[in-house]
């Protein structure tokens, strides 16, 4: 166990270093240059800018050779220090990331978590009965294959806009501050929903199609056979596959909660839903080198982190893991 | 078992994230007693840098005018009043982090003009400069003006305004990273004679940009910003902001920005103005469809953001209105110019550049991809505001239109066949022209004009490609120069004086990087002679001034180092269903500019929220 845990722990941390080395190299190889940007947006008259342009290039460190950039970078990081954006100056990344966060966690969690549970048991108990599977079936593909950005759009037209029942945009209405009353969470949840729901309707068509399709997979494995032969209740052979066909969909999940914090660019566009996805999009549309770290610095960190969590479950829900461990040792 | 936990988990960070949003939020409501917040939280700042002796001063002086101003009650404080608040969006592209007045290109919408005020206000409709934190100025001799401040009027901390705010805001320009540096190239000295009186002595008088100064740098309190390090002037975010205006700041997140109508407002009492709304929520810009149906609904009173096809909504009885009924509906903001690069061949040619500029149907653009909300440009390039200065006989007789033919007609006698026949000109010199107009991929608008930018010119027979790199590809091409052609009307935008314009048009010394106008690279030592001696036109010399832009004018119809095209609106639609009497051309309404950008509150878009009216009182 030691020996499997610590080779693993080995590969992550290379594979973090090297991670977050493109990280940093890849923004600076993009054409343009972020202080320029910024300042274009300023419409400053050109001495200024000029002057601007030399000051900010100064005060970013981007007037150092790269490879001293890369030493700093490395230096500040191990502070804790991820830099001041450009795009939204003078706000540090750290703040902005820890800002934006929680709203993505709040409309991506349930609705992955959320989706993910109703999805498989949908698809686990579709794939027994062959009418449901047969219109299940197709509504799955069209679920899952449906872009966010669409549903969501339609979704706000007829809850939103036709029938008037759902707001449209922001996370809470702007007619409030934030405090702490019922008004005001029922308002944060009736903006939520929207959102969630989008997210959650196509999402739960991906979960219900690939549980469907593994449950029945299974069902035709030898294993299964060998049961039926056995005259196993049926009962104890659908346990036995549903068990089999939950590994492929729990790594889907570790997977999906690892990149949370990347946000839903394309739902938050649709509902003006103030998470960071659109602050990704902005920071790489305005080369803001130091936000795209930030926000990629999160995002390689949560991936590693739940595929570290997948091996760890691995060994505890799947046997065969813990079995191939023992073999190793001895 | 498991999935049960599961279950129970969501759910559990569901509540704990509800709980913790409202949490953070929770804390400035319990000290929300209005104005008591604001003062607080200043003189907690005081405390950190100044010595203790002030900080008492402020404090008692500040819990005596605490008991003046008797707060509401905050329940009132949560919820805004639909009534009484006005929403705008437009300027705000990302969640407001700054509200620094010496940051333009960062600071949140409203910092400038709502908050932080200027000595003057500019009226650019009827060229006029109001008085306003200033009560007069004037040019005593050629190189000295003398400015007096008006008396009366207080930051919202209680402490009044002096000169010496003023002598201390021009002062601040005399750091390198502050973004008025320059000015001290032509300032000798800015001097205070008494409590109320500054003396600037120039060097080097440009009346001109001395006029736009006047009008656009935010006056702020030397009593707050004494103490501050290069460093937190130059990068710190202010917050919270402490202006004169008429509003305070009362609240950010994400997604907004909220400013409260600050009471005890000088204009009130001084000029018997006073703001309508008691909020203004400013909303990050959403995309489009969010916008369309926000206005539609509404839950936005003013949208300053381009939105295609708002013309129909005008036309259609859907309670939206912008400036003019009919087509141009919007007011022109700026002109957008397509730019060509005079270092390459064949754009070198003025006889090639001319014979693009009566290439390209510009009337296309304007009635298919705009749908009609802009204008085409005079040939001169001037917006409608500066239109006193256009020269009509230098126009009548260099100008151009759209005219194939006349296009066709000057590549031949310069020399520019086709001699491989594939339908495309080849330069004099027999070398094939294959050209690329780029504009920043996913600027839809800019997108689809060069379309028509591209086949006007191949209809000529010009081998000319439309092309979209992303913004930092069509920077770097246009700042570096290795463009063929691009669109751009980054400088070109209104303000008091046409030099702004022709400073950025014929922007120099020609360097390696061309960051701000001319990115064509026309060299021409006469014109940019021009531009300074523009400059140093006093403001009051119309005459003067329409005589050196005339000879620009001729040297601009002349070479033709950028053609421009059409003019951008200065985009604004309102939904009339809470506040009414927004300024407009029709007869009666109010004539200031509805725009929420920065630089157009000091340009009469204040005003226009003394004008406005609550639907509900009438």
């Amino acid at each position: 166990m030691k020996n499997y845990l610590g080779k693993k722990l080995l590969i992550y941390l290379l594979t973090f270093f090297l991670a977050v080395t493109i990280d940093w190299l890849i923004p600076r190889f993009m054409p343009g240059n972020p202080v320029q940007t910024m300042l274009a947006r300023a419409a400053l008259r050109p001495e200024a800018s000029e002057m601007l342009y030399s000051y900010y290039i100064k005060a970013f460190g981007l007037d150092l050779p790269l490879w001293q950039q890369y030493l700093n970078f490395w230096n500040a990081l191990f502070h804790g220090d991820l830099g001041i954006s450009v795009y939204l100056f003078p706000e540090p990344v750290l703040n902005i990331i820890l800002r934006a966060v929680p709203y993505d966690i709040f409309l991506l969690l349930p609705a992955i978590i959320l989706s993910w549970i109703a999805g498989n048991n949908f698809g686990a108990f579709a794939a027994r009965k062959s009418w449901l599977d047969n219109t299940i079936l197709p509504v799955g593909y069209i679920l899952t294959a449906t872009p966010y950005m669409w549903l969501g759009i339609l979704l706000a037209w007829v809850f939103g806009i036709v029938m008037d029942i759902f707001p449209i945009a922001g996370a809470y209405s702007f007619a409030l501050r934030p405090h702490l009353s019922w008004a005001f969470i029922k308002d944060l949840l009736w903006h939520w929903f929207l959102p969630f729901a989008s997210l959650f309707i196509v999402m739960f068509g991906g979960w219900a199609i690939g549980m469907r399709n593994m449950i029945i997979y299974e069902l035709e494995a030898d294993y299964s056979r060998y049961l039926e032969s056995l005259g196993a209740p049926r009962k104890l052979i659908r346990k036995y596959a549903f068990r089999n066909a939950m590994l492929p969909q729990i790594t889907g999940l570790a997977l999906q909660l690892g990149v949370i914090v990347a946000g839903a660019l394309a739902t938050e566009i649709v509902f003006s839903y103030p998470g960071i996805g659109y602050l990704i999009l902005q920071a790489v549309q305005n080369q803001d080198y130091f936000l795209i770290q930030g926000c990629f610095l999160f995002i390689i960190i949560g991936v590693l982190l739940s595929n570290f969590a997948i091996d760890i479950v691995y060994v505890l829900v799947d046997p065969r893991t813990r079995l191939g461990m023992t073999g190793e040792a001895s | 078992m498991k999935i049960r936990s599961l279950y129970l988990l969501s759910l559990v960070a569901i509540v704990l994230l509800v709980l913790s949003a409202c949490g953070q939020a929770a804390t400035p409501q319990v000290v929300e007693k209005v104005v008591t917040k604001e003062v607080e939280k200043v003189v907690t700042k005081e405390v950190e840098k100044v010595v203790t002796k002030e900080v008492e001063k402020v404090v008692t002086k500040e819990v005596e005018k605490i008991v003046e101003v008797t707060p509401e009650p905050s329940a009132e404080e949560v919820t805004y009043d639909r009534a009484e608040t006005l929403y705008t969006s437009g300027k705000q592209w990302g969640p407001p982090t700054s509200w620094n007045p010496i940051q333009p290109w960062a600071y949140a919408t409203g910092t400038l003009g709502l908050c932080y005020e200027t000595l003057f206000l500019y009226d650019p409709l009827t060229n006029e400069y109001i008085p306003w934190l200033a009560e007069s100025g004037e040019w005593v001799s050629d190189t000295e003006y003398e400015l007096k401040v008006r008396q009366g009027v207080n930051w919202t901390d209680g402490e009044p305004l002096t000169a010496a705010d003023v002598v201390f805001t021009f002062e601040l320009g005399k750091l390198e990273s502050v973004y008025y540096h320059s000015l001290w190239n032509w300032l000798e000295s800015a001097e205070q004679v008494d409590d109320y009186t500054v003396k600037f002595t120039f060097s080097e008088p440009l009346y001109q940009e001395w006029g736009n100064l006047l009008y656009s740098l935010a006056i702020v309190p030397k009593h707050l910003w004494e103490g501050r390090s290069e460093e937190e002037i130059a990068s710190g975010d202010n917050l919270p902001p402490l202006g004169t205006g008429a509003y305070m700041y009362e609240t950010h997140s994400e997604d907004r920005m909220v400013w409260v109508k600050n009471e005890n407002w000088w204009a009130k009492e001084q000029l018997g103005l006073d703001v309508a709304p008691k909020r203004i929520v400013d909303i990050v810009n959403p995309s489009n469809n969010v916008a369309l149906g926000l206005i539609l609904q509404a839950n936005l009173d003013l949208s300053n953001n381009f939105l295609p096809g708002i013309a129909t909504l005008v036309k259609g009885g859907y309670g939206i209105s912008t400036w003019y009924p009919e087509p141009p509906y919007m007011l022109s903001g700026n002109t957008a110019f397509l730019f060509m690069n005079t270092t390459k061949k064949p754009m070198d040619d003025p006889a090639f550049r001319k014979a693009m500029a009566y290439a390209i149907d510009v009337d296309q653009i304007v009635n298919v991809v705009y749908g009609n909300i802009v204008k085409a440009s005079d040939p001169t390039g001037l917006l409608p505001v500066w239109s006193q200065y256009v020269d009509q006989d230098v126009v009548d007789e260099l100008g151009f239109s759209y005219d194939p033919d006349m296009a066709r007609q000057i590549l031949a006698d310069a020399g520019y066949k086709d001699t491989d026949g594939d339908g495309f000109v080849e330069a004099p010199d027999g070398s094939k022209i294959e050209l690329k107009v780029i504009v920043p991929f996913g600027w839809t608008d800019w997108m689809e004009s060069i379309r028509v930018v591209a086949s006007s010119a191949q209809a000529v027979g010009i081998n000319l490609e439309p092309d979209f790199p992303d913004f930092g590809g069509y920077s770097d091409q246009l700042y570096g120069g290795t463009f063929d052609m691009a669109i751009n009307n980054f400088g070109s935008n209104m303000s008091n004086t046409p030099w702004t314009f022709y400073d950025w048009l014929f922007r120099n010394p020609i360097t390696e990087q061309m960051n701000n106008g001319n990115f064509g690279r026309y060299d021409n030592q006469e014109v940019f002679d021009l531009v300074v001696q523009l400059d140093k036109t006093p403001i009051e010399d119309v005459e003067g001034m329409k005589a050196v832009m005339s000879d620009i004018q001729r040297i601009q119809l002349t070479d033709m180092p950028a053609i421009p095209l059409w003019y951008n609106g200065a985009w604004a639609q309102w939904n009339s269903t809470y506040w009414t009497n927004w300024p407009s051309a029709e007869e009666g309404a109010p004539k200031y500019l509805p725009i929420t950008w920065n630089g157009y509150w000091n340009m009469t878009g204040l005003l226009m929220l003394t004008e406005l009216q609550p639907a509900s009182s009438q």
